[in-house]
């Protein structure tokens, strides 16, 4: 175990990245070979990762290294306490995955992109994302979190002779600097109370910070990770740039590279600073918005990564009420609750990477046997890829929060937590999380309604278009990768008491909730919490649902083992059935569009060609239907104006005189001596 | 008033493979108008109501073929409708009935010779029973029925 | 484990299987009875599923495993869940599936299925009752979670079968949260059961149907079982409302006698709950589609206000 958790191992590991990312850019003339290297290189240090991270959880206390230099703000330092190492096992698992996906996966870029720079990125992006969960220093997080967005920039508009991902990428651009920016001065503020760019002297020395200054502190940190994390209104990038990507670049952007948001709000809100109620109140409104309308708006997509990409948004919601919750909590000092809520909210990140990654590796295979992105153009997949049907229906039944599996555990999790803000405080406190419960309870209906939607329309039924026929299943690594996911999922669900204990001591971990009572026994059985308020056994449910199911399939059996079965073409009322009487994706969503139209504000097109000029007879007729995009007119627009006009006013300062400037300058100098007196 | 079925309705033969007592007082029908006057419908309309109310006696109209036990037939079947007959009838799972309904589905009746029809539902797919009339009132058709109900259960049919 | 509560453990599973089809058939005699007919006996679904375990059965050629798979399961979820709510004993305890959100995503489990079985086919009608069915669940959900929860918070559990023996000792002053949530709870049961306003059970037009649209392709045994396990959500739905919101008469204890009490006083219960809803359906119309999310949001907004007067 400590041979795993030691300072070598993790330099080793990052090592093998460097090598694998610099080999495959040394081996880009022969596709092959940069594949393999690349993304076994990727895998080995997955796996290494997820030994060290693991490794380092179970040991319980924090480990430290650090790299160190001569300057004194220079020095690397490593920390691994159990929040970064849950947030690394994270990363590894899913990177360990996708990696051995791709090997399979990248073959259909042979010969149309370079697949040595994708290998270079890739090895790239999942260190960086490593070095940004274990990273404990402001100055070297911000390099290696702009490195981390780089990445991500480049293999966002790796399919680079399509436009739409350009314009997609060179968005991401602009918003994740935008995040940055915010990210800066949040962590310029905690300079100038601490004088360190230390997380660790940063949180003793914020202790004394006044409530306005951590209120900067926690606001400007809120909006530069939220714009990571996805939250609603900063998610505008999110659904162009994850679908843009390689699909198993998606399922990491997705399931963990949007996490290093959550990981930060996590560390500064309740490891660095101390929660207040407002910020969790944020949170929870954040939370709650955020999951109800990702829902909504994965609902109208037909797009299949775009609809996944708009889903992690929802489940971005989700994990913030359990944040959110926990942060309430704690300001109340309930560090017991505090820390239940904050155990459901790692939960469902651990379960919104495994599943969501799951999904788009699915997805992946989809697209890459049909070539369009298109939902409607699916159809009958079922039967030319069974596995990949089964592993997305598992998936898809994972992030409908549907029993037994991981996703109805965490979700059930952060029910309980907020069931206890209810029952915990006062009236306004309580409305608060009434609604946000009604939000998760109408957020999980609706993602049962949109993967029945995902699902339905892909897999079942008969083909939609000619290309399904050839559609055939991925290759063995591939489907290997997403058989082990599926694994992983059921396994999470079925062990669910055992990572919950794991993921208590994790939350417990953290600065602010360090020493707080366990809210209740968590044990492979049951788990129950507040004295038993909330008890549950995810094995009995299991094996309570798999008995049954086995039970009346054998009684069944038995009973009508002499009757027969015909097959027989579907009931057509007579007429001749043609796949476009199938349900759409369009008409499976609009009548929920249409309910929630005061939200989503629904668009519709008529396009109607006539053969005569009189217009009475229609030859034929177009009705494209969309969503109205308010974030555009309503928020960046005006920002952008703003920004615009600030700049023109700005630019009659640039004369081009050179008078002027160095009248400027002496003004400056001036103002400056003018400070300096006033400050000493 | 209704002895014998078999007597009474002599199409074809009592259907293969029918458990005796599956049927017993349920039975689902699924009423294909090939070609109808409309004239039946308006009597099986009435099956429904409050005074004939066929529901007590086991039977219900379905709206698919799948859900159905019984075929019923109005009509002379129209050269349109035989395909959509024919694949309603394969619609249905075994073991299936097939009943006429009125003098145009037994054999054409009026329209009996006419270019556009099929002269009955017999030139399509095997019945099994007949209910004649032009149309049939509904007490006709619910001793019919009860009859092939009767018939079908292997039991003595009621007398009413 | 004693020899009486593995009894009443094995009674309690076979009970919602046994009697559903009962109430079923009750509800539609007593609708019949109100629009002046006989009606068929409340026994008739009974013999309506023995003559389909006996028929043969045809299956689309477009169908996957998921259309033959999704019954057996539709029907494991609803006898799971029959083994994890109260119905004659709150000495039956069940601190594992017993939590009311294992039940409500339980319903959610069978739902799903069902609605993907309605695509499967590739009916034209399969697949916008699928739509109506998902837009119903998943707006009936939010009044069904947070009613459920007044509850739990009104006797401190989450528990369905300790619930039932809490809420009794609830005091009549805290009976106002208790009252409006019956009424929130009663809209998602009825929206959820595939009731009036909602759907209509007894309809032939494809057009109208939400529940029956899903299963038009079934047949044979797998259509019984789909019927039987919508009469087992039926009666899980009505138990829940009878036990949870009225626990008189439900027994406290495993002995015999206090259980058949409990016995007779649930299918009493429940028999008065289907006579109101045979009564509903007989007096109102069915609402167009649109006017659904009207009523489910009503049902959540009774729930909200619900929660903020429990105490």
């Amino acid at each position: 175990m400590d041979f795993f958790s030691s300072s070598g191992v993790f330099y080793a590991l990052i090592a093998v990245f460097l090598a694998g990312a610099i080999g495959a850019l040394f081996l880009r003339r022969k596709d092959s070979a940069a594949n393999i290297w690349g993304n076994s290189l990727a895998a080995t240090g997955s796996l290494a990762g997820l030994l060290f991270a693991g490794a380092s959880l179970l040991h319980g206390s924090a480990t430290a290294f650090s790299l160190g230099t001569s300057f004194p703000l220079l020095t690397l330092t490593f920390r691994l306490d159990r929040l970064s190492a849950f947030f690394m096992l994270t990363v590894c698992f899913v990177a360990l995955i996708c990696s051995v996906y791709a090997i399979g996966y990248v073959r259909h870029y042979y010969g149309k992109y370079s697949v040595g720079v994708l290998g270079f990125f890739y090895n790239i992006f999942i260190a960086s994302m490593i070095l940004v969960m274990t990273v404990h220093n402001a100055l070297f997080f911000l390099i290696v979190w702009e490195v981390m967005s780089l990445a991500s920039y480049f293999l966002v508009i790796y399919e680079s002779r399509q436009s739409a991902n350009i314009r997609a990428g060179s968005f991401y651009l602009i918003m994740t600097h935008t995040g940055t920016a915010f990210i800066i001065v949040s962590f310029l503020l905690m300079y100038k109370v601490t004088g360190s760019f230390d997380f660790e002297t940063i949180a003793a020395g914020l202790a004394g910070a006044s409530a306005l200054m951590k209120n900067a502190i926690f606001l400007t940190a809120l909006i530069g990770f939220g714009v990571k994390a996805g939250i609603i209104p900063l998610h505008t990038w999110l659904p162009g740039a994850h679908p843009a990507a390689p699909s198993h670049v998606s399922a990491l952007m997705s399931g963990v590279m949007i996490k290093t948001g959550i990981y930060m709000l996590m560390r500064i809100s309740l490891d660095i600073l101390t929660g207040s109620y407002w910020w969790g109140i944020a949170l929870l409104a954040i939370g709650a918005a955020s999951s109800l309308l990702g829902v909504l708006y994965a609902l109208s997509e037909h797009d299949l990564k775009r609809l996944l990409a708009y889903h992690s948004i929802e489940n971005i919601g989700i994990i913030l009420l359990g944040l959110g919750s926990a942060v309430v909590f704690s300001s109340a000092g309930m560090d017991t609750l505090a820390v239940l809520a904050l155990a459901a909210a790692l939960f469902h990140t651990l379960n919104h990477a495994t599943f969501k990654a799951l999904l788009f590796l699915g997805a992946g295979s989809v697209i890459a046997a049909t070539h369009t992105r298109n939902i409607e153009k699916y159809g009958g997949l079922i039967r030319y890829m069974p596995l990949t049907a089964l592993f997305f229906l598992i998936g898809a039944m994972a992030i409908s929060a549907l029993p037994p599996l991981n996703g109805f555990f965490s979700e059930w999790l952060t029910f309980q937590a907020m069931f206890q803000g209810v029952t915990a405080f006062g009236l306004t406190t309580r409305i608060v999380f009434i609604l946000a419960i009604g939000s998760l309870a109408f957020t999980g209906g609706l993602a049962a309604a949109c993967f029945v939607k995902a699902f339905g329309i892909t897999f079942l039924a008969r083909p939609r278009s000619e290309a399904i026929a050839a559609a055939r299943e991925p290759s063995v690594l591939s489907r290997l990768a997403m058989a082990g996911m599926s694994a992983a999922i059921i396994g999470l669900g079925l062990f669910s008491g055992v990572v919950m204990r794991l993921l208590e001591g994790v939350a417990g971990s953290l600065g602010s909730l360090r020493g707080a009572a366990p809210p209740g026994s968590a044990q492979f059985q049951s788990v129950s919490i507040e004295n038993g308020f909330a008890r549950i056994s995810m094995p009995v449910v299991f094996a309570g649902i798999a008995v049954a199911f086995i039970g009346v399939m054998a009684a069944v059996y038995s009973f009508t083992r002499k009757r027969k079965t015909i097959t027989g073409p579907t009931w057509d009322c007579g007429t001749r059935l043609t796949p476009r009487m199938e349900i759409t994706a369009t008409g499976f969503s609009r009548s929920i569009i249409t309910v929630m139209r005061g939200v989503l504000r629904p668009s519709s097109e008529t396009e109607i060609e006539y053969h005569d000029a009189n217009r009475y007879f229609p030859k034929f007729g177009t009705v494209t239907m969309g969503l109205r995009d308010i974030y555009q007119p309503f928020i960046y627009r005006p920002l952008r104006e703003l920004t615009a006009m600030i700049a023109r006013h700005v630019r009659k300062v640039q004369g081009g005189n050179v008078n002027a400037y160095i009248l400027y300058i002496f003004l400056t100098l001036i103002g400056l001596l003018i400070l300096l007196d006033v400050g000493s | 008033m209704f002895a014998d079925a078999r007597e009474k309705f002599p199409a074809g033969s009592h259907p293969a493979n029918v458990n005796g007592r599956m049927f017993r007082r349920s039975l689902a029908i699924r009423l294909v108008t090939a070609g109808s006057t409309n004239a039946c419908e308006q009597e099986l309309v009435a099956l429904g109501n409050s005074y004939y109310d066929v529901e007590r006696f086991g039977v219900c109209f379905v709206a698919s073929p799948r859900h159905a036990d019984v075929l019923m037939v109005t009509g002379p079947v129209t050269r349109n409708m035989r395909d959509a007959l024919l694949k309603t009838y394969e619609a249905l799972p075994t073991p299936r009935i097939v009943v006429a309904l009125g003098d145009d589905a037994i054999d054409g009746g009026l329209f009996r010779g006419s270019y556009a029809v099929l002269d009955g539902a017999r030139s399509v797919i095997p019945v099994d029973y007949e209910i004649p009339g032009d149309p049939p009132t509904p007490t006709l058709i619910i001793g019919a029925l009860m009859s092939i109900l009767a018939d079908l259960s292997g039991m003595q049919a009621q007398k009413t | 484990m004693t020899a009486a509560r593995l009894t009443l453990w094995i009674v309690q599973i076979m009970l919602v299987p046994l009697l559903s089809p009962f109430f079923i058939g009750f509800t539609r005699r007593i609708k019949a009875r109100l629009q002046n007919r006989a009606g068929a006996t409340s026994f008739q679904p009974y013999r309506d599923m023995w003559k389909l375990l006996h028929k043969d059965e045809v299956i689309s050629e477009d169908a996957s495993w998921l259309f033959r798979a999704a019954p057996y399961l539709i029907f494991a979820t609803t006898l799971v869940i029959g083994a994890s709510i109260p119905m004659l004993s709150t000495a039956l305890t069940n601190s594992f599936t017993g939590d009311f959100l294992v039940v409500v995503y339980l319903v959610a489990l069978g739902t799903f299925f069902l609605a993907l079985a309605g695509i499967d086919a590739g009916g034209g009608f399969g697949g916008f009752g699928s739509s109506r069915e998902m837009l119903v669940a998943a707006l009936a959900e939010g009044g069904l979670v947070l009613s459920l929860l007044t509850l739990a918070l009104a006797s401190r559990t989450t528990n369905l079968i300790a619930i039932a023996g809490n809420i009794g000792s609830v005091p009549l002053a805290g009976y106002a949260p208790v009252a409006l949530a019956f009424i929130s709870f009663f809209i998602a049961m009825l929206a959820e059961t595939s009731r009036y306003p909602f759907d209509n059970p007894a309809t032939h037009l494809e057009l109208t149907m939400i529940h029956e649209a899903m299963i038009l392709e079934y047949s044979g045994k797998r259509l019984a079982l789909m019927e039987w396990a919508a009469a087992n959500k039926y009666l899980i739905f009505l138990a829940l409302g009878a036990n949870l919101f009225f626990p008189r008469g439900i027994a406290g204890t495993l002995e015999a006698g206090p259980v058949m009490l409990a016995l007779l006083v649930l299918l009493l219960k429940v028999g008065l709950f289907s006579a109101v809803i045979a009564v509903i359906e007989s007096s109102i119309a069915k609402l167009r589609i649109f006017r659904l999310p009207d009523l489910l949001f009503t049902s959540f907004v009774l729930s909200v206000i619900a929660l903020g007067l429990v105490s």
